[in-house]
């Protein structure tokens, strides 16, 4: 009968089709990573994990959520290593014992971005507190993340040190969008709104519009990467030598300086400072 | 130079020069998928035949249901399917999530119930034709159903090509249970989502285009298939 011959044929196709190269997978020695999105999308893991992977034949697969959403994979279970911007969130994932240890790995800083009619007057400023304060009187456009990320932390605190209580100054001016940095990037672009975005992500990030960089250079907009080993007496299952030698490198000379080389139109994207 | 023209000559750019991350990604989409629709029809045709032909209790409320799940939302999927297979979850220990493996089993909840409702309502209308002939005959309901599901086959390949048009296209439930990963996960819809995060809409577009021509040629040569199958064994 055909219609016999035919679904045999059919299966086998797809025996065939799942038994292709990505099914097989590229490595069979790998980490997960969940990470976020200013890693990932600016590029900087596309620069090292090359270099890592090289030298000691460790694939890593590098998973990009908020850094909220990144620990608490890892609090699952379904990470091996976590490489976040939150130290205060860091902390807390490391004293809940899913941690074994965090280190510090580099640093950029976040800024301040707006639009370059600058309808707050806050251009140039150094002072973010300052600039928080006179864009919420002023009622200008603000998006903001919303997504429990490092970014969305940090901008949080800077409302607080501002004396802003967002709970009862929110109103249309602003626009909570519960999105990652690139999505929320865009919304103030095509809001013209202003946002508080990291330094990596905005100089990769392609869909300027008429946004520019209002202000920057505030000892306060200091942003820290910390890398940190999923707890193994959590998660058996973590895979302990290989996520530790992945954190070794990172905070090695050799990785510290690949981190150093990462650069856009020139313009270095992370400062490594891992601690000897 | 306008978004668009940019993201054709982007698209057409990328296709000629076979560009090989490309061609990594629309494999591996058409492998999930494909995979997906195969596994989703060896359960969704059964299932939609069985609804149409059978006589057993609360066929109605399941034909009603059937049809609802037509609509289940990819990312509520996506969840459910990755806190099953998460370590923390029953599934964990089999280390599924972030494969494309997940990816396929969260596409096969989401397009069974498409498959197996169209092609219940394709058996049904058949079985209405040709249930006193069958009967005549002295089928058996399984037998029945099984007779006309090959009767409809023609028929029965539209409602697979619509889960598979929905299967390539979704994005939200790839996207939880695989993760993009760069090389290992990452398919046409999510690669698009990221390349919208990167703000470059230009290449985001391109890579929807290509999505869009692939889905297009996918069907052009199904029907190519029927009409011959058709004429062949008519």
């Amino acid at each position: 009968m055909d219609l016999i011959r035919r679904s045999f044929i059919a299966s086998a196709v797809a025996a065939a089709l799942a038994m292709g190269s990505p099914f097989a997978g590229a490595a069979d020695r790998f980490i997960t990573v969940s990470s976020t999105t200013s890693t990932e999308q600016s590029g900087l893991f596309k620069h090292l994990l090359p270099a890592f992977q090289a030298k000691t034949g460790i694939e890593v697969r590098v998973v990009a959520l908020g850094t909220g959403q990144a620990l608490d994979m890892a609090r699952r279970g379904d990470a091996d290593v976590v490489f976040v911007h939150d130290k205060v969130a860091e902390e807390k994932f490391i004293a809940e014992g899913f941690g074994v240890k965090r280190q510090e790995v580099m640093y950029n800083d976040f800024i301040l971005i707006g639009p370059k009619s600058d309808p707050a007057k806050v251009g140039g400023g150094k002072d973010i507190t300052e600039a928080l304060k006179t864009i919420q009187a002023a009622q200008a456009p603000f998006v903001s993340r919303g997504d429990k990320s490092g970014t969305h932390a940090a901008e949080l605190r800077l409302w607080k040190a501002a004396g802003v209580d967002l709970d009862a100054a929110k109103g249309a001016w602003y626009r909570d969008t519960g999105s990652g940095m690139g999505p929320a990037l865009n919304t103030a672009a095509s809001m013209n709104a202003y946002i508080l975005a990291d330094r990596g992500t905005w100089l990769s990030f392609k869909n300027r519009a008429d946004l520019t960089v209002s202000v920057e250079g505030d000892k306060r907009l200091f942003n820290q990467y910390g890398v940190i080993l999923v707890n193994p007496d959590k998660h058996p299952h973590v895979k302990k030598a290989d996520g530790q030698a992945f954190i070794e490198w990172v905070v090695s000379a050799d990785g510290q300086a690949a981190i150093a080389d990462y650069k856009i139109d020139g313009q270095q994207l992370f400062f490594p400072n891992a601690v000897k | 130079m306008s978004t668009l023209s940019e993201s054709f000559l982007t698209a057409g750019g990328l296709v000629l020069a076979g560009d090989p991350q490309l061609l990594n990604i629309v494999s591996l989409s058409l492998q999930v998928s494909l995979t997906a629709v195969f596994l989703a029809s060896c359960i969704g045709l059964p299932i939609g035949a069985a609804v149409a032909v059978g006589r057993f209790p609360g066929r109605k409320p399941l034909t009603v249901i059937l049809n609802g799940l037509m609509g289940l939302p990819p990312v509520v999927i996506g969840l459910l399917v990755y806190l099953l297979l998460s370590r923390a979850g029953p599934l964990g220990s089999f280390g599924l999530l972030f494969t494309p493996t997940a990816m396929v089993i969260a596409q096969v909840v989401l397009i069974t119930p498409i498959v197996a409702a169209l092609s219940r309502q394709i058996v049904a209308d058949a079985w209405r034709d040709y249930e006193e002939q069958l009967r005549s005959l002295g089928a058996s309901t399984p037998r029945a159903a099984f007779t006309l599901l090959v009767d409809t086959r023609f028929s029965l390949s539209t409602a697979v090509l619509a889960g598979l048009g929905r299967a390539v296209a979704e994005v939200g439930a790839v996207m939880i249970v695989g993760g993009n990963i760069d090389g290992v996960t990452r398919v046409m819809t999510t690669s698009i989502a990221l390349e919208t995060s990167k703000g470059d809409l230009p290449l985001a577009l391109a890579l929807g285009f290509i999505l869009i021509a692939i889905v297009l040629l996918l069907n052009a040569l199904a029907h190519a298939v029927r009409e011959w199958a058709v004429r062949r064994y008519g």
